[in-house]
Protein backbone atom coordinates (compact mmCIF):
# COMPACT_ATOMS: atom_id res chain seq x y z
CA UNK A 1 0.00 0.00 0.00
CA UNK A 2 2.86 2.36 0.79
CA UNK A 3 4.07 4.11 -2.33
CA UNK A 4 7.44 5.85 -2.43
CA UNK A 5 7.88 9.09 -0.52
CA UNK A 6 8.12 10.21 3.08
CA UNK A 7 5.77 8.79 5.73
CA UNK A 8 4.68 12.26 6.73
CA UNK A 9 4.93 15.20 4.36
CA UNK A 10 3.83 18.64 5.52
CA UNK A 11 4.02 21.28 2.81
CA UNK A 12 3.65 25.00 3.45
CA UNK A 13 0.91 24.58 6.02
CA UNK A 14 -0.93 27.52 7.61
CA UNK A 15 -3.53 27.13 10.32
CA UNK A 16 -5.48 29.89 12.02
CA UNK A 17 -8.24 30.05 14.61
CA UNK A 18 -10.91 32.67 15.01
CA UNK A 19 -10.78 34.54 18.31
CA UNK A 20 -14.54 34.27 18.56
CA UNK A 21 -15.00 30.61 17.77
CA UNK A 22 -16.51 29.92 21.18
CA UNK A 23 -19.41 32.29 20.61
CA UNK A 24 -21.33 29.83 18.50
CA UNK A 25 -24.74 31.16 19.38
CA UNK A 26 -27.48 32.15 17.03
CA UNK A 27 -27.43 35.71 18.39
CA UNK A 28 -23.79 36.31 17.48
CA UNK A 29 -24.24 34.63 14.10
CA UNK A 30 -27.08 36.94 13.20
CA UNK A 31 -25.18 39.93 14.54
CA UNK A 32 -22.28 38.79 12.36
CA UNK A 33 -24.33 39.30 9.21
CA UNK A 34 -24.70 42.99 9.93
CA UNK A 35 -21.29 43.76 11.38
CA UNK A 36 -17.92 43.45 9.77
CA UNK A 37 -15.86 40.57 11.13
CA UNK A 38 -14.09 41.58 14.31
CA UNK A 39 -11.18 40.38 16.35
CA UNK A 40 -9.24 38.91 13.48
CA UNK A 41 -7.55 35.55 13.53
CA UNK A 42 -4.84 33.92 15.54
CA UNK A 43 -2.23 32.15 13.46
CA UNK A 44 -1.12 28.93 15.15
CA UNK A 45 1.07 27.92 12.20
CA UNK A 46 2.43 29.90 9.25
CA UNK A 47 3.96 28.28 6.17
CA UNK A 48 5.45 25.32 8.02
CA UNK A 49 6.99 22.50 6.01
CA UNK A 50 8.70 19.28 7.01
CA UNK A 51 9.03 15.69 5.87
CA UNK A 52 9.69 12.55 7.88
CA UNK A 53 10.95 9.49 6.03
CA UNK A 54 9.84 6.01 7.05
CA UNK A 55 11.95 4.85 9.98
CA UNK A 56 12.92 8.37 10.97
CA UNK A 57 11.76 10.15 14.07
CA UNK A 58 11.18 13.85 14.34
CA UNK A 59 11.06 15.90 17.53
CA UNK A 60 9.10 19.14 17.53
CA UNK A 61 10.44 21.66 20.03
CA UNK A 62 9.56 25.19 21.00
CA UNK A 63 8.09 27.23 23.85
CA UNK A 64 4.43 27.04 24.90
CA UNK A 65 2.12 28.36 22.21
CA UNK A 66 4.61 27.71 19.41
CA UNK A 67 2.12 25.54 17.48
CA UNK A 68 3.62 22.15 18.31
CA UNK A 69 0.36 20.48 19.31
CA UNK A 70 -1.51 22.10 16.43
CA UNK A 71 1.02 20.60 14.03
CA UNK A 72 0.48 17.17 15.58
CA UNK A 73 -3.33 17.37 15.32
CA UNK A 74 -2.94 18.33 11.65
CA UNK A 75 -0.52 15.46 10.98
CA UNK A 76 -2.90 13.09 12.75
CA UNK A 77 -5.76 14.14 10.47
CA UNK A 78 -7.88 15.38 13.38
CA UNK A 79 -8.02 18.99 12.27
CA UNK A 80 -7.39 20.52 8.85
CA UNK A 81 -5.11 23.34 7.61
CA UNK A 82 -6.29 26.61 6.05
CA UNK A 83 -3.65 26.33 3.36
CA UNK A 84 -0.98 23.82 2.41
CA UNK A 85 -1.06 20.04 2.17
CA UNK A 86 -0.42 17.13 4.48
CA UNK A 87 0.29 13.70 3.07
CA UNK A 88 0.72 10.64 5.26
CA UNK A 89 1.55 7.12 4.13
CA UNK A 90 0.60 4.22 6.40
CA UNK A 91 -1.60 3.76 9.44
CA UNK A 92 -1.43 6.43 12.13
CA UNK A 93 -1.98 6.32 15.86
CA UNK A 94 -1.98 9.62 17.68
CA UNK A 95 -1.39 9.70 21.43
CA UNK A 96 -2.32 13.29 21.99
CA UNK A 97 -3.77 12.36 25.33
CA UNK A 98 -3.61 9.13 27.30
CA UNK A 99 -6.76 7.15 27.95
CA UNK A 100 -9.09 8.80 25.43
CA UNK A 101 -12.62 7.70 26.17
CA UNK A 102 -11.74 6.21 29.57
CA UNK A 103 -14.74 6.19 31.86
CA UNK A 104 -14.52 5.80 35.66
CA UNK A 105 -17.57 3.52 35.91
CA UNK A 106 -16.25 0.96 33.44
CA UNK A 107 -13.79 -1.73 34.50
CA UNK A 108 -10.19 -1.72 33.35
CA UNK A 109 -11.03 -4.49 30.89
CA UNK A 110 -13.95 -2.55 29.38
CA UNK A 111 -11.86 0.61 29.14
CA UNK A 112 -9.08 -1.25 27.35
CA UNK A 113 -11.52 -2.51 24.73
CA UNK A 114 -13.03 0.93 24.20
CA UNK A 115 -9.71 2.76 24.12
CA UNK A 116 -8.15 0.19 21.78
CA UNK A 117 -11.06 0.47 19.37
CA UNK A 118 -10.79 4.27 19.44
CA UNK A 119 -7.11 3.96 18.54
CA UNK A 120 -8.16 1.89 15.54
CA UNK A 121 -7.81 -1.74 16.62
CA UNK A 122 -10.36 -4.31 15.47
CA UNK A 123 -12.00 -6.80 17.81
CA UNK A 124 -9.59 -9.56 16.80
CA UNK A 125 -6.49 -7.39 17.23
CA UNK A 126 -7.68 -6.27 20.66
CA UNK A 127 -8.29 -9.85 21.79
CA UNK A 128 -4.87 -10.90 20.53
CA UNK A 129 -3.08 -8.09 22.37
CA UNK A 130 -5.20 -8.02 25.50
CA UNK A 131 -2.88 -10.17 27.64
CA UNK A 132 0.22 -8.21 26.71
CA UNK A 133 -1.63 -4.96 27.47
CA UNK A 134 -2.57 -6.18 30.96
CA UNK A 135 0.93 -7.52 31.53
CA UNK A 136 2.51 -4.24 30.44
CA UNK A 137 0.22 -2.25 32.73
CA UNK A 138 1.21 -4.42 35.75
CA UNK A 139 -2.37 -4.15 37.03
CA UNK A 140 -2.99 -7.87 37.53
CA UNK A 141 -6.27 -8.60 39.31
CA UNK A 142 -7.34 -4.93 39.26
CA UNK A 143 -8.19 -5.22 35.56
CA UNK A 144 -11.76 -6.24 36.45
CA UNK A 145 -12.31 -3.43 38.95
CA UNK A 146 -13.96 -0.13 37.94
CA UNK A 147 -11.51 2.57 36.95
CA UNK A 148 -12.65 4.91 39.73
CA UNK A 149 -10.98 2.58 42.26
CA UNK A 150 -7.58 3.07 40.55
CA UNK A 151 -4.87 5.49 41.58
CA UNK A 152 -3.85 8.12 39.01
CA UNK A 153 -0.65 6.21 38.35
CA UNK A 154 -2.60 3.02 37.65
CA UNK A 155 -4.91 4.76 35.16
CA UNK A 156 -1.92 6.24 33.35
CA UNK A 157 -0.14 2.88 33.24
CA UNK A 158 -3.20 1.24 31.73
CA UNK A 159 -3.61 4.03 29.17
CA UNK A 160 0.02 3.80 28.13
CA UNK A 161 -0.15 0.01 27.95
CA UNK A 162 -2.95 0.22 25.39
CA UNK A 163 -1.22 2.97 23.45
CA UNK A 164 2.10 1.18 23.03
CA UNK A 165 0.35 -1.98 21.92
CA UNK A 166 -1.47 -0.35 19.00
CA UNK A 167 1.50 -0.78 16.66
CA UNK A 168 0.77 1.66 13.80
CA UNK A 169 3.11 2.63 10.92
CA UNK A 170 3.27 6.22 12.20
CA UNK A 171 3.14 7.09 15.89
CA UNK A 172 2.39 10.64 16.98
CA UNK A 173 3.08 11.45 20.63
CA UNK A 174 2.31 14.66 22.49
CA UNK A 175 4.10 14.93 25.84
CA UNK A 176 2.65 11.83 27.41
CA UNK A 177 5.81 10.42 28.98
CA UNK A 178 5.24 11.69 32.49
CA UNK A 179 3.72 8.35 33.38
CA UNK A 180 4.13 6.36 36.55
CA UNK A 181 7.43 5.91 38.34
CA UNK A 182 10.87 6.08 36.80
CA UNK A 183 11.01 2.35 36.21
CA UNK A 184 7.71 2.39 34.29
CA UNK A 185 8.83 5.41 32.26
CA UNK A 186 11.99 3.57 31.24
CA UNK A 187 9.84 0.64 30.15
CA UNK A 188 7.68 2.93 27.98
CA UNK A 189 10.72 4.48 26.33
CA UNK A 190 12.14 1.01 25.63
CA UNK A 191 8.86 0.01 24.01
CA UNK A 192 8.91 3.06 21.74
CA UNK A 193 12.55 2.38 20.84
CA UNK A 194 11.56 -1.15 19.78
CA UNK A 195 8.88 0.40 17.64
CA UNK A 196 11.42 2.73 16.01
CA UNK A 197 13.87 -0.07 15.44
CA UNK A 198 11.13 -1.95 13.60
CA UNK A 199 11.34 0.78 10.93
CA UNK A 200 8.27 2.74 12.00
CA UNK A 201 7.96 6.53 11.94
CA UNK A 202 7.70 8.72 15.01
CA UNK A 203 6.55 12.31 15.52
CA UNK A 204 7.07 13.52 19.02
CA UNK A 205 6.58 16.59 21.21
CA UNK A 206 8.27 16.73 24.60
CA UNK A 207 9.83 19.33 26.84
CA UNK A 208 12.30 16.77 28.13
CA UNK A 209 15.54 16.90 26.17
CA UNK A 210 16.57 13.58 27.73
CA UNK A 211 13.50 11.86 26.30
CA UNK A 212 13.96 13.42 22.87
CA UNK A 213 17.63 12.46 22.74
CA UNK A 214 16.73 8.84 23.34
CA UNK A 215 13.90 8.71 20.81
CA UNK A 216 14.54 11.12 17.97
CA UNK A 217 17.17 11.81 15.34
CA UNK A 218 15.81 14.98 13.75
CA UNK A 219 14.09 18.06 15.10
CA UNK A 220 11.90 20.96 14.05
CA UNK A 221 12.02 24.13 16.14
CA UNK A 222 8.86 26.25 16.05
CA UNK A 223 8.29 29.67 17.55
CA UNK A 224 4.96 31.55 17.27
CA UNK A 225 3.86 29.24 14.50
CA UNK A 226 6.94 29.71 12.34
CA UNK A 227 9.88 27.46 11.64
CA UNK A 228 13.08 28.70 13.27
CA UNK A 229 15.30 25.78 12.42
CA UNK A 230 15.06 22.19 11.33
CA UNK A 231 17.65 19.46 10.95
CA UNK A 232 19.78 17.19 13.10
CA UNK A 233 18.37 16.79 16.61
CA UNK A 234 21.61 17.65 18.44
CA UNK A 235 22.17 20.87 16.50
CA UNK A 236 18.57 22.06 16.78
CA UNK A 237 18.40 21.29 20.52
CA UNK A 238 21.70 23.13 21.16
CA UNK A 239 20.51 26.19 19.26
CA UNK A 240 17.10 26.07 20.95
CA UNK A 241 18.53 25.78 24.45
CA UNK A 242 21.11 28.53 23.99
CA UNK A 243 18.41 30.86 22.65
CA UNK A 244 16.20 30.01 25.64
CA UNK A 245 19.09 30.78 28.01
CA UNK A 246 19.79 34.07 26.25
CA UNK A 247 16.19 35.07 26.63
CA UNK A 248 16.23 34.11 30.31
CA UNK A 249 19.32 36.30 30.79
CA UNK A 250 17.69 39.18 28.91
CA UNK A 251 14.71 39.02 31.29
CA UNK A 252 17.03 39.37 34.29
CA UNK B 1 -6.74 4.31 1.50
CA UNK B 2 -6.72 2.10 4.52
CA UNK B 3 -9.98 0.36 5.02
CA UNK B 4 -10.84 -0.32 8.62
CA UNK B 5 -13.71 -2.09 10.23
CA UNK B 6 -15.32 0.31 12.65
CA UNK B 7 -17.94 -2.17 13.88
CA UNK B 8 -15.92 -2.88 17.01
CA UNK B 9 -15.67 0.81 17.87
CA UNK B 10 -19.37 1.32 17.20
CA UNK B 11 -20.38 -1.61 19.40
CA UNK B 12 -18.05 -0.47 22.20
CA UNK B 13 -19.50 3.03 22.18
CA UNK B 14 -23.06 1.68 22.27
CA UNK B 15 -22.24 -0.66 25.15
CA UNK B 16 -20.43 2.09 27.04
CA UNK B 17 -23.46 4.34 26.86
CA UNK B 18 -25.77 1.59 28.01
CA UNK B 19 -23.57 0.31 30.84
CA UNK B 20 -22.85 3.74 32.26
CA UNK B 21 -26.50 4.65 32.32
CA UNK B 22 -27.55 1.57 34.22
CA UNK B 23 -24.60 0.53 36.33
CA UNK B 24 -25.38 2.99 39.10
CA UNK B 25 -29.13 2.51 39.21
CA UNK B 26 -30.69 -0.04 41.49
CA UNK B 27 -33.74 -0.50 39.25
CA UNK B 28 -31.54 -0.72 36.17
CA UNK B 29 -33.34 -1.55 32.98
CA UNK B 30 -36.78 -1.22 34.58
CA UNK B 31 -36.37 2.55 34.24
CA UNK B 32 -36.92 2.17 30.50
CA UNK B 33 -40.42 0.95 31.30
CA UNK B 34 -41.44 3.63 33.76
CA UNK B 35 -41.82 6.52 31.33
CA UNK B 36 -44.11 4.85 28.77
CA UNK B 37 -46.20 3.24 31.52
CA UNK B 38 -46.75 6.53 33.35
CA UNK B 39 -47.56 8.38 30.13
CA UNK B 40 -49.93 5.62 29.10
CA UNK B 41 -51.71 5.82 32.47
CA UNK B 42 -52.06 9.60 32.38
CA UNK B 43 -53.25 9.80 28.78
CA UNK B 44 -55.70 6.96 29.32
CA UNK B 45 -57.09 8.76 32.40
CA UNK B 46 -57.43 12.08 30.54
CA UNK B 47 -59.04 10.66 27.41
CA UNK B 48 -61.29 8.03 28.91
CA UNK B 49 -62.32 9.81 32.13
CA UNK B 50 -62.10 13.56 31.39
CA UNK B 51 -62.69 13.74 27.63
CA UNK B 52 -64.59 10.50 27.48
CA UNK B 53 -66.05 10.93 24.02
CA UNK B 54 -63.78 8.77 21.93
CA UNK B 55 -64.90 5.45 20.49
CA UNK B 56 -61.47 3.86 20.57
CA UNK B 57 -61.45 0.38 22.11
CA UNK B 58 -58.60 -0.55 24.49
CA UNK B 59 -57.40 3.03 24.67
CA UNK B 60 -54.37 2.16 26.83
CA UNK B 61 -52.82 -0.13 24.25
CA UNK B 62 -53.86 2.23 21.43
CA UNK B 63 -51.82 4.97 23.12
CA UNK B 64 -48.90 2.69 23.91
CA UNK B 65 -48.59 1.76 20.20
CA UNK B 66 -47.76 5.42 19.61
CA UNK B 67 -45.81 6.21 22.78
CA UNK B 68 -43.13 3.57 22.20
CA UNK B 69 -42.00 4.76 18.73
CA UNK B 70 -42.59 8.40 19.73
CA UNK B 71 -40.44 8.08 22.87
CA UNK B 72 -37.65 6.48 20.92
CA UNK B 73 -37.79 9.31 18.40
CA UNK B 74 -37.70 12.20 20.86
CA UNK B 75 -35.12 10.77 23.26
CA UNK B 76 -32.70 9.53 20.63
CA UNK B 77 -32.97 12.67 18.53
CA UNK B 78 -32.38 14.97 21.51
CA UNK B 79 -29.44 12.99 22.95
CA UNK B 80 -27.79 12.52 19.56
CA UNK B 81 -28.06 16.24 18.79
CA UNK B 82 -25.72 17.11 21.67
CA UNK B 83 -23.55 14.01 21.24
CA UNK B 84 -20.70 15.69 19.34
CA UNK B 85 -20.24 18.39 21.96
CA UNK B 86 -20.49 15.86 24.76
CA UNK B 87 -17.68 13.86 23.19
CA UNK B 88 -15.45 16.85 22.52
CA UNK B 89 -12.48 15.22 24.24
CA UNK B 90 -12.59 12.42 21.67
CA UNK B 91 -13.15 14.74 18.73
CA UNK B 92 -10.20 16.91 19.65
CA UNK B 93 -7.82 14.05 20.39
CA UNK B 94 -8.67 10.94 18.40
CA UNK B 95 -9.04 10.26 14.72
CA UNK B 96 -12.01 8.15 13.71
CA UNK B 97 -15.02 8.74 11.44
CA UNK B 98 -17.07 11.38 13.26
CA UNK B 99 -20.36 9.93 12.01
CA UNK B 100 -19.89 7.17 14.57
CA UNK B 101 -20.71 9.55 17.44
CA UNK B 102 -24.31 10.55 16.59
CA UNK B 103 -25.06 7.14 15.06
CA UNK B 104 -23.86 5.26 18.17
CA UNK B 105 -25.93 7.61 20.31
CA UNK B 106 -29.07 6.71 18.34
CA UNK B 107 -28.23 3.00 18.35
CA UNK B 108 -27.61 3.03 22.11
CA UNK B 109 -31.19 4.25 22.46
CA UNK B 110 -32.30 1.29 20.34
CA UNK B 111 -31.60 -0.94 23.32
CA UNK B 112 -34.18 0.99 25.35
CA UNK B 113 -36.45 0.92 22.34
CA UNK B 114 -36.26 -2.90 22.28
CA UNK B 115 -37.18 -3.09 25.96
CA UNK B 116 -40.16 -0.81 25.37
CA UNK B 117 -41.16 -2.89 22.34
CA UNK B 118 -41.22 -5.94 24.60
CA UNK B 119 -43.51 -4.01 26.94
CA UNK B 120 -45.77 -3.00 24.03
CA UNK B 121 -46.06 -6.55 22.71
CA UNK B 122 -46.86 -7.82 26.20
CA UNK B 123 -49.71 -5.31 26.47
CA UNK B 124 -50.99 -6.12 22.97
CA UNK B 125 -51.17 -9.83 23.82
CA UNK B 126 -52.54 -9.08 27.29
CA UNK B 127 -55.44 -7.13 25.78
CA UNK B 128 -56.35 -10.21 23.72
CA UNK B 129 -54.88 -9.33 20.32
CA UNK B 130 -53.31 -12.34 18.64
CA UNK B 131 -49.97 -12.75 16.90
CA UNK B 132 -50.49 -12.51 13.15
CA UNK B 133 -48.20 -12.88 10.11
CA UNK B 134 -48.24 -9.11 9.57
CA UNK B 135 -46.03 -8.79 12.66
CA UNK B 136 -43.20 -9.45 10.21
CA UNK B 137 -43.69 -5.85 9.07
CA UNK B 138 -42.83 -4.54 12.55
CA UNK B 139 -39.03 -4.81 12.28
CA UNK B 140 -39.18 -3.15 8.84
CA UNK B 141 -41.23 -0.22 10.11
CA UNK B 142 -39.16 0.28 13.27
CA UNK B 143 -35.95 -0.15 11.29
CA UNK B 144 -37.01 2.66 8.95
CA UNK B 145 -37.65 4.86 11.97
CA UNK B 146 -34.06 4.22 13.14
CA UNK B 147 -32.79 5.18 9.66
CA UNK B 148 -34.87 8.37 9.79
CA UNK B 149 -33.55 9.37 13.23
CA UNK B 150 -29.93 8.64 12.24
CA UNK B 151 -30.22 11.03 9.28
CA UNK B 152 -31.91 13.72 11.34
CA UNK B 153 -29.40 13.31 14.18
CA UNK B 154 -26.40 13.65 11.86
CA UNK B 155 -27.75 16.94 10.55
CA UNK B 156 -28.69 18.44 13.92
CA UNK B 157 -25.60 17.21 15.79
CA UNK B 158 -23.33 18.78 13.16
CA UNK B 159 -25.33 22.02 13.24
CA UNK B 160 -25.20 22.04 17.05
CA UNK B 161 -21.40 22.38 16.86
CA UNK B 162 -21.78 25.61 14.89
CA UNK B 163 -24.96 26.89 16.53
CA UNK B 164 -25.37 25.85 20.14
CA UNK B 165 -29.04 26.83 20.01
CA UNK B 166 -29.76 23.78 17.90
CA UNK B 167 -30.60 21.67 20.96
CA UNK B 168 -33.40 24.06 21.93
CA UNK B 169 -34.79 23.92 18.42
CA UNK B 170 -34.87 20.14 18.73
CA UNK B 171 -36.50 20.27 22.17
CA UNK B 172 -39.24 22.56 20.87
CA UNK B 173 -39.76 20.41 17.80
CA UNK B 174 -40.21 17.39 20.07
CA UNK B 175 -42.90 19.17 22.07
CA UNK B 176 -44.74 20.05 18.88
CA UNK B 177 -44.41 16.49 17.65
CA UNK B 178 -46.36 15.22 20.64
CA UNK B 179 -49.41 17.05 19.27
CA UNK B 180 -48.71 16.49 15.57
CA UNK B 181 -48.27 12.74 15.82
CA UNK B 182 -51.51 10.82 16.29
CA UNK B 183 -50.69 9.60 19.79
CA UNK B 184 -54.00 10.09 21.61
CA UNK B 185 -56.21 10.48 18.55
CA UNK B 186 -56.81 8.27 15.57
CA UNK B 187 -56.03 8.85 11.91
CA UNK B 188 -59.75 8.77 11.06
CA UNK B 189 -60.49 12.12 12.73
CA UNK B 190 -57.86 13.94 10.65
CA UNK B 191 -59.52 15.95 7.84
CA UNK B 192 -58.55 14.51 4.42
CA UNK B 193 -56.67 17.64 3.31
CA UNK B 194 -54.13 17.16 6.17
CA UNK B 195 -53.66 13.42 5.87
CA UNK B 196 -50.78 13.61 3.42
CA UNK B 197 -48.72 15.59 5.95
CA UNK B 198 -49.29 12.87 8.54
CA UNK B 199 -48.26 10.16 6.11
CA UNK B 200 -45.10 12.02 5.14
CA UNK B 201 -44.03 12.46 8.76
CA UNK B 202 -42.12 9.24 9.44
CA UNK B 203 -42.93 9.25 13.16
CA UNK B 204 -46.67 9.37 12.58
CA UNK B 205 -46.33 6.94 9.67
CA UNK B 206 -44.66 4.46 12.06
CA UNK B 207 -47.47 4.97 14.59
CA UNK B 208 -50.15 4.39 11.96
CA UNK B 209 -48.36 1.29 10.67
CA UNK B 210 -47.99 -0.11 14.21
CA UNK B 211 -51.73 0.25 14.80
CA UNK B 212 -52.52 -1.40 11.46
CA UNK B 213 -50.32 -4.34 12.30
CA UNK B 214 -50.95 -4.82 16.03
CA UNK B 215 -54.55 -3.69 16.52
CA UNK B 216 -56.17 -4.27 13.13
CA UNK B 217 -54.14 -7.36 12.17
CA UNK B 218 -53.53 -6.10 8.67
CA UNK B 219 -50.50 -5.01 6.67
CA UNK B 220 -49.89 -1.25 6.49
CA UNK B 221 -51.01 0.21 3.12
CA UNK B 222 -48.17 0.09 0.61
CA UNK B 223 -48.61 3.80 -0.14
CA UNK B 224 -47.77 4.52 3.53
CA UNK B 225 -44.77 2.16 3.51
CA UNK B 226 -43.37 3.72 0.35
CA UNK B 227 -43.61 7.21 1.83
CA UNK B 228 -41.99 6.05 5.07
CA UNK B 229 -39.19 4.39 3.11
CA UNK B 230 -38.54 7.40 0.88
CA UNK B 231 -38.60 10.04 3.61
CA UNK B 232 -36.39 7.93 5.92
CA UNK B 233 -33.70 7.43 3.31
CA UNK B 234 -33.99 11.03 2.13
CA UNK B 235 -33.29 12.03 5.74
CA UNK B 236 -30.27 9.71 5.89
CA UNK B 237 -28.92 11.05 2.61
CA UNK B 238 -29.39 14.72 3.47
CA UNK B 239 -28.12 14.18 7.03
CA UNK B 240 -24.95 12.55 5.69
CA UNK B 241 -24.41 15.38 3.21
CA UNK B 242 -24.83 18.08 5.87
CA UNK B 243 -22.56 16.18 8.27
CA UNK B 244 -19.83 15.73 5.65
CA UNK B 245 -20.06 19.38 4.69
CA UNK B 246 -19.54 20.53 8.26
CA UNK B 247 -17.22 17.94 9.82
CA UNK B 248 -13.90 19.54 8.87
CA UNK B 249 -14.39 22.22 11.49
CA UNK B 250 -15.48 19.91 14.34
CA UNK B 251 -12.07 19.55 16.03
CA UNK B 252 -11.60 23.34 16.05
CA UNK B 253 -15.09 24.29 17.24
CA UNK B 254 -16.31 21.71 19.76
Amino acid sequence: MTIGGPSVEIRDVTKSFSHHSTRALLKSRIAGWFRRPQGGRFYALRNVSCAVEAGQSLAIVGPNGAGKSTLLTLAAGISFPDRGTIVTRGSIAALLELGSGFHPDLTGRENVRLNASLLGLTRRETMARFDSIVEFSELGEFIDEPLRTYSTGMVMRLAFAVAVNVDPDILIIDEVFAVGDRQFQAKCIRKILDFRNAGKTLLCVSHSAAVLEQLCDRALWLERGETVMSGDLREVLDAYHSSAQERARAVK
Amino acid sequence: MHYRNYGFLLSNLILKDFKIRYRNMSLGILWSLVNPLVMMGVLTFVFTRLFANNQIPHFAVFVLCALVPFNFFTVSWATATTSLLENQALIKRVRFPREIIPVSSVLANCLHFLIQIALLLTFVLGFGYAVNPNWLWLPVVWGLEVVFVCGLAMATSALDVYLRDMRYVVESANVLMFWLVPIFYSFEIIPPQYRLVYQLNPVSAVVLACRNILLEAKAPPSSLLIKLFLVSFLSLGLGTLIFRGLRRGFADLV
